[in-house]
């Protein structure tokens, strides 16, 4: 299907499907995720049964905060759609979608580690990139670029931003 | 061993008893046989593996965090260091989407010569795998002869963008600079040896009977469990499913080149390892019709001031720089051209608002940019998706109720980049 159709396609269960630079985008609220994720999936037109990637974007101060983003193709069809889910600041939470996509296991966990979004019903949501004991979560934009201690040769080396020469 | 109040605890099992428990040990994250820095938790009753996690995370360097600190046109050099086997890949899907954001296309001959990079740089990858996987298996003169050839790939990256590795050639707009007669030669002398050389290679590993033990049956990965851990490249492919972005979703020109999306019906690390000999074939082929279409001279970067980087670069004997006379031109002559290097180069362009997901087909499998833009002259977010990542996935199924050396094979099979990972 060309863009339009699948959009088309989507907005007959959910209305708020755009196209845009080619790619089409569905956003739905967290309630409707997995009815969302399982209809595109199972609809003979769309059949789009491969999770290429999850991911997040972060912007503080704007309600909802956080986007969730669902990469997923079609391998009978070679088409794509973005599912998008928005989560308000202090309730960063959505089911887990493991379940209907193993491959959602590492890519749910590197969103939790970056953005501390959590996936309710996830197996096993812990660190995946960073140290189990570090604190924060860096990819929100309220985390500042900037080294942390590094350990070397028994001492502690400040990160660059805050080393005088 | 001893409890709480000191007092020393049996260790040992009685006499005549089987000891039944398993062995838990840790497999990396420095071990010569695992690509890298990638950590293996197997859970073995002698020599068979019951139980596999994969570790990862311990290449970290937050490339994508730091791209959104810097000028979209920096964001090339950051990217390029993910997965550092397949640079040109990386260079090649950001600039891809920065350009869909911005609504420009690079001029024609820019692409073509995107795509004979991307080629070379496929084959120069399946030549890493082919030596170290060698290697891992006891081949050890396979290891000496895939870097030995990869050695000419690497020159003929210097010889064009000055450095052989981390090269960002490919720039948002086109390339940075125009490959060269004496470049466009050394590819021709390599596409004259290299068929050979395969053939060399396919006739060494076919006729040893440990290679071919050792890899047959070996890894087995089915088509369904592969499209459930999110698999692609030359594991998927080797499970029977044609997927390929250069075919299913082309970029950059693919749809006009003549080529095969390899497969094979075995699913195991042999059908793999066949594959990949196959793929470099096939970039061969893409790489002589490059060659061809480069006869045809052209700019190599679109004309937008705006978008175009403003230096004219060449290659020194010290690597790539800035042309001495281009020098000349902003420091000597024209204040014009001196303050709006500077604009381009502090400042450089700013990106209509918006959001893209662009896939290209990495010697690994699908590599995407999911890249953001608020309007700024930074990238938002920057999300790779690389197909390490998501390929390391399928180990745990691969290697469960296998053998520990058989394993090793598996995990070679599956070529993971522990840059690309880790990021």
């Amino acid at each position: 299907l060309i863009p339009a159709e699948i959009a088309g396609r989507v907005r007959t269960r959910f209305p708020d499907a755009v196209v845009a630079r080619g790619e089409v985008t569905v956003v739905v609220a967290r309630e409707e995720l997995l009815d969302a994720l399982a209809f595109v999936r199972e609809d003979p037109d769309l059949q789009l049964d491969f999770l290429s990637s999850v991911t997040a974007t972060d912007h503080p101060g704007v309600t909802p905060r956080f986007w969730v983003v669902y990469e997923l193709k079609s391998v009978a069809h070679r088409h794509r759609l973005r599912v998008k889910v928005g989560l308000a600041d202090d309730d960063a939470r959505l089911p887990s979608v493991v379940a209907m996509f193993p491959t959602a296991n590492w890519h749910e966990r590197e969103t939790w580690d970056f953005y501390g979004i959590a996936f309710d019903g996830h197996p096993d949501l812990t660190r995946i990139l960073l140290p189990d004991d570090w604190d924060g979560f860096p990819l929100r934009k309220t985390e500042e670029l900037g080294g942390v201690n590094t350990r070397f040769h028994g001492a502690f080396i400040p990160p660059v931003d805050t080393r005088t020469t | 061993v001893s409890d709480v109040a000191g007092t020393p605890q049996a260790v040992a099992p009685d006499e005549g008893d089987l000891r039944q428990e398993t062995m838990i040990i840790n497999m990396g994250p420095q071990h010569p046989s695992t690509h890298g820095v990638l950590r293996l938790l197997l859970e073995l009753d002698g020599e068979q593996v019951i139980g596999c996690k994969p570790i990862v995370g311990y290449l970290h360097t937050g490339i994508e965090k730091n791209t959104e600190y810097r000028t979209w046109m920096q964001g090339v050099t950051y990217v390029t260091r993910a997965d550092y086997l397949s640079p040109f890949f990386n260079e090649l899907a950001y600039c891809l989407a920065v350009e869909r954001l911005l609504g420009i296309e690079a001029p024609p001959r820019a692409q073509v010569i995107r795509v004979l990079f991307n080629e070379l740089n496929r084959i120069s990858s399946h030549l890493v795998w082919l030596a170290t996987s060698g290697l891992e298996l006891g081949a050890v003169s396979v290891m000496l002869y895939g870097f030995r050839e990869r050695e000419v790939l690497m020159e003929i990256f210097e010889a064009v963008t000055g450095l052989r590795m981390n090269h960002a050639y490919i720039r948002i707009g086109g390339v940075i600079m125009d490959i060269d007669e004496p470049g466009i030669d050394k590819i021709w002398d390599f596409l004259r040896v290299m068929p050979g050389r395969i053939d060399e290679f396919e006739s060494i590993l076919d006729t040893n009977p440990i290679w071919v033990e050792r890899n047959r049956g070996v890894g087995r990965l089915s088509a369904a469990d592969a499209l459930a851990f999110g698999v692609t490249g030359p594991p998927l492919r080797a499970a029977g499913v044609a997927m390929d972005v250069r075919k299913d979703e082309p970029y950059s020109g693919y749809e006009t080149y003549d080529f095969d999306v390899i497969t094979r019906q075995d699913a195991d690390a042999y059908a793999r390892y066949s594959i990949r000999l196959d793929e470099m074939r096939e970039s061969m082929k893409i790489v002589s019709q490059c060659l061809d279409r480069l006869k045809e001279p052209g700019p190599v970067m679109v004309e937008d001031p705006k978008v175009a980087w403003p230096a004219k670069l060449s290659v020194g004997p010290d690597g790539i720089g800035n042309d001495p006379a281009y020098i000349r031109h902003i420091m000597e002559e024209s204040m014009e051209a001196l303050i709006h290097h500077f604009k381009m180069v502090t400042e450089g362009v700013s990106v209509p608002a918006g959001e893209v997901y662009q896939p290209v087909e990495s010697p690994r499998g699908e590599l995407g940019m999911y890249v953001v833009s608020d309007g700024e002259h930074r990238p938002y977010r920057v999300k790779i998706r690389d197909p390490s990542f998501a390929n390391l996935q399928a180990i745990p199924i691969m290697v469960e109720g296998g053998l520990v050396a058989d394993g090793i094979a598996a995990i070679a099979s599956l070529d993971p980049v522990m840059g690309g990972v880790d990021r």
